[in-house]
């Protein structure tokens, strides 16, 4: 094969495309102050609440879409979209045996068991299945900690006022344009509360499933860890194969108090849309974390596979002294695929510091852009941070772009930027493969061994597993 | 070794292939049986290291004529991986860098393949650590190289030794050392030289391709082949390496003008 043929990109079958025939119920197309109203009533949310999800729409009507990153997409028609589809049953169940077993089969399927006897020993999940959670596992266990852990909606309810008090407080309903829509009818999520010194003591997981075709999903997570508390958190979310796009616009919130500390991991694969670029989610997300208290450590790690657009920075506002905020991210690009994604690390408080890994692997016709901003705001003297920016290109038609800012108003503060372009070459392949290695083994080995430092971030139960996911979305794709 | 009785692994008839549309080898004849050491002389162009690529299966030259048989199968029909899961093996004059790749991971799932090719049992992480650290030895290499990418940052020598490494785990039938010798400081030539002796069997053979005499000091061959023009010119013992020294490549050119017609007025 030739260094073109290298380049010569077949689809893998995505593996997660399939849809469950479930009866939904679903509100007409089309979004306007009623739909507003309309959502937070079926939810039976509380006046503050509805509150502020009109107040987002209205400040929406006002905004733009963002037109600054290296995206091409057509216009979205906000009236073809429904904004609230959930499977047709009563209530949140109490048992996960009264839950639908089409659902429980379907979250199997993704190989996310939530019956109780194959559940994950150590990890909790939130299945959220189109607008809603369907279950929650090992919510009392948690309880005897005194953790929290449900879906957003649940919280709204029985918890007001934590939400009232951190809800839009990281991310302002006005934030941009994406967090306006989101924060005006978003569906479900989960949210995360971890007391006083507690350290959580299983690691936490939400599972996002969209399975209506014409559906968009509004995914809100709130993460609040009080002083001296520590979690560990991890996302995961697949979609099935439509061949048309699909809106996922999400909010994210993070909070670390006083030498508080949470990890935030995404293991990203949503739909990208077949081979020629058709279908796949569109992906617009908005996820910040908040560094309030002294000594407190926001940690991001982000495998980004799916999606046919990509369009995320993960942040953190380092506001106390000595707090710090990390963002590793590996973002996998093939076929047509486009992604635009980076952190942005806000240093406020003094000796702040923060680390940024990012790793994009693109493939095929792709494109792959890191966007990054370094800002060392007046105050945060003696505050530092390192960047480390490569990319990865197979075959010769994708591209890889790296926008780094640089914003410094404190001379005292150190800020390093390394960024490095590579390509598999032929030559290497070839070693690889005189050693009885097949080829594409060979391209794994040498994807993994690049994304490795980000890799080391996951926790032990998913790095395998991106390892895995890797190398199946490259499999077939070069030779 | 020379034993006319001994199984023939490779058996190279007639082979013409091209690199980049331009032919290269024009009729290469050439058997090996169990055994024996070979060495493939000639100058720089006259297409031994194409030879030693289009054995390994590079997927940048082409056969357009001739066969390759390797223990009585069509070598050419394999893809790379399967000819070295088999036991071909090719010792690169230049080894490649590959950064971020840990050496003894790759050291680990290259002689995987191997061994499952021979029906053997995988080697999990902590028999594989023994049995790389045994081989070591061979060529006298120190563990740390195993810590980093493979070759990456690696001296010529240091690569080199992690080559003939490379022979020692995956016990290949067929070697092919493709001037193993070139940027080799002596001490570092006889350690590497050491390797390949001490590796050689009544069972395997070794095909030694190289510029130079010094080479053929440390390891003995029992043919030496002269090239020139893409196909075996001489076939002689030793001591036709011996005379090559002695005499240079230029008789070599004055037997290829003998010979009629010659490749290139063609066209």
């Amino acid at each position: 094969m030739s260094t073109a043929a290298v380049g010569d990109l077949v689809s893998q079958p995505y593996r997660y495309g399939f849809v469950t025939d479930i009866e939904t119920e679903k509100i007409p197309k089309g979004l306007d102050e009623d739909v507003v109203r309309l959502i937070s009533a079926k939810k039976e949310e509380p006046a503050f609440l509805l509150d502020f999800r009109l107040r987002a729409y209205r400040q929406w009507l006002q905004m733009q879409t963002p037109d600054w990153a290296a995206l091409g997409f057509p216009a979205i028609d906000y009236q073809d979209i429904i904004y609230y589809a959930a499977p047709r049953q009563q209530s949140k169940k109490a048992s996960l045996d009264e839950v639908d077993p089409k659902l429980l089969e379907t979250f199997d399927k993704l190989g996310i068991p939530l019956s109780e006897q194959k559940r994950l020993s150590n990890v909790a999940v939130d299945a959220v299945f189109d607008s809603v959670s369907i279950a929650t596992t090992y919510r009392e266990k948690l309880a005897e900690h005194g953790v929290i852990f449900c879906s957003i909606s649940e919280a709204v309810k029985e918890y007001p006022e934590l939400i009232e008090r951190y809800l839009g407080t990281v991310v302002p309903s006005n934030d941009n344009y994406f967090a306006a829509l989101n924060s005006a009818v978003f569906s479900d999520g989960s949210f995360v509360f971890i007391p006083n010194g507690v350290e959580c003591p299983m690691e936490l997981s939400t599972y996002f499933r969209i399975n209506s075709g014409d559906t968009g999903q509004f995914e809100r997570t709130l993460i609040v860890a009080e002083e001296g508390a520590s979690v560990s958190y991890l996302e995961g979310c697949t979609a099935p194969m439509f061949d048309t796009n699909q809106l996922h616009a999400a909010v994210v919130e993070l909070v670390a108090l006083d030498d508080a500390s949470i990890k935030y991991s995404t293991v990203q694969n949503w739909y990208a849309g077949d081979e020629n670029g058709v279908g796949g989610i569109f992906n617009f997300v908005t996820k910040r974390g908040h560094c309030r208290g002294d000594r407190s450590r926001i940690s991001w790690t982000q495998v980004e596979t799916g999606s046919a657009i990509t369009w995320k920075y993960p942040s953190c506002v380092l506001q106390g002294a000595d707090s710090v905020g990390e963002f590793y991210s590996v973002a996998l690009t093939n076929h047509h695929q486009q992604a635009d994604t980076g952190t942005k690390m806000i240093h406020v408080g003094p000796r702040s510091r923060s680390t940024i890994v990012s790793k994009g692997i693109s493939a095929g016709q792709s494109s792959n852009s890191y966007r990054g901003l370094v800002q060392i705001g007046p105050k945060a003297v003696g505050a530092r941070n390192f960047s480390q920016c490569d990319s990865m290109l197979i075959g010769d038609r994708a591209a890889a772009n790296t926008y780094p800012y640089i914003r410094s108003q404190q001379p005292d503060a150190a800020v390093e930027h390394e960024a490095s372009t590579c390509r598999i070459s032929e030559d290497q392949l070839f070693y690889l493969q005189s050693r009885g290695i097949g080829f594409e083994e060979a391209v794994s080995m040498m994807v993994s061994g690049f994304c490795r430092d980000v890799f080391n971030q996951l926790p032990m139960e998913f790095a395998a597993e991106a390892d895995k996911l890797l190398a199946l979305k490259l499999e077939g794709s070069v030779g | 070794m020379i034993r006319p009785d001994a199984p023939v692994l490779l058996e190279i008839r007639d082979l013409h292939a091209s690199v980049a549309e331009q032919p290269i080898l024009h009729g290469v004849n050439l058997t090996i049986r169990a055994g024996e050491i070979h060495a493939v002389m000639g100058r720089n162009g006259s297409g031994k290291s194409t030879l030693s690529k289009v054995l390994a299966g590079h997927p940048a030259y082409t056969v357009s004529a001739g066969s390759v048989l390797y223990r009585g199968e069509d070598l050419l029909a394999l893809d790379p991986e399967q000819r070295a899961r088999r036991g071909v093996f090719l010792g690169f004059q230049y080894p490649v860098e590959i950064p971020g790749v840990s050496n003894l991971e790759f050291l680990r799932v290259a002689t995987n393949a191997r061994r499952q090719e021979r029906g053997e049992e995988e080697l999990d992480t902590f028999a594989f650590e023994d049995l790389v650290r045994e081989r070591l030895e061979v060529v006298k290499m120190d563990p740390a190289f195993l810590e980093r990418s493979v070759n990456e940052g690696f001296s010529g020598g240091e690569k080199k030794r992690n080559e003939i490494l490379q022979m020692a785990l995956l016990e290949p039938l067929v070697a092919i050392l493709d001037e193993t010798d070139s940027g080799l400081d002596i001490d570092a030539l006889r350690i590497v030289a050491g390797g390949v002796n001490q590796l050689a069997s009544p069972e395997n053979a070794t095909l030694l391709i190289t510029h130079y005499q010094r080479l053929l000091d440390v390891i003995t061959p029992d043919y030496v082949h002269v090239m020139a023009a893409g196909r075996i010119l001489r076939t002689g013992g030793k001591e036709l390496a011996l005379e090559l020294e002695d005499r240079g490549y230029d008789w070599v050119d004055a037997e290829l003008a003998a010979l009629a017609p010659a490749p290139l007025e063609v066209g």
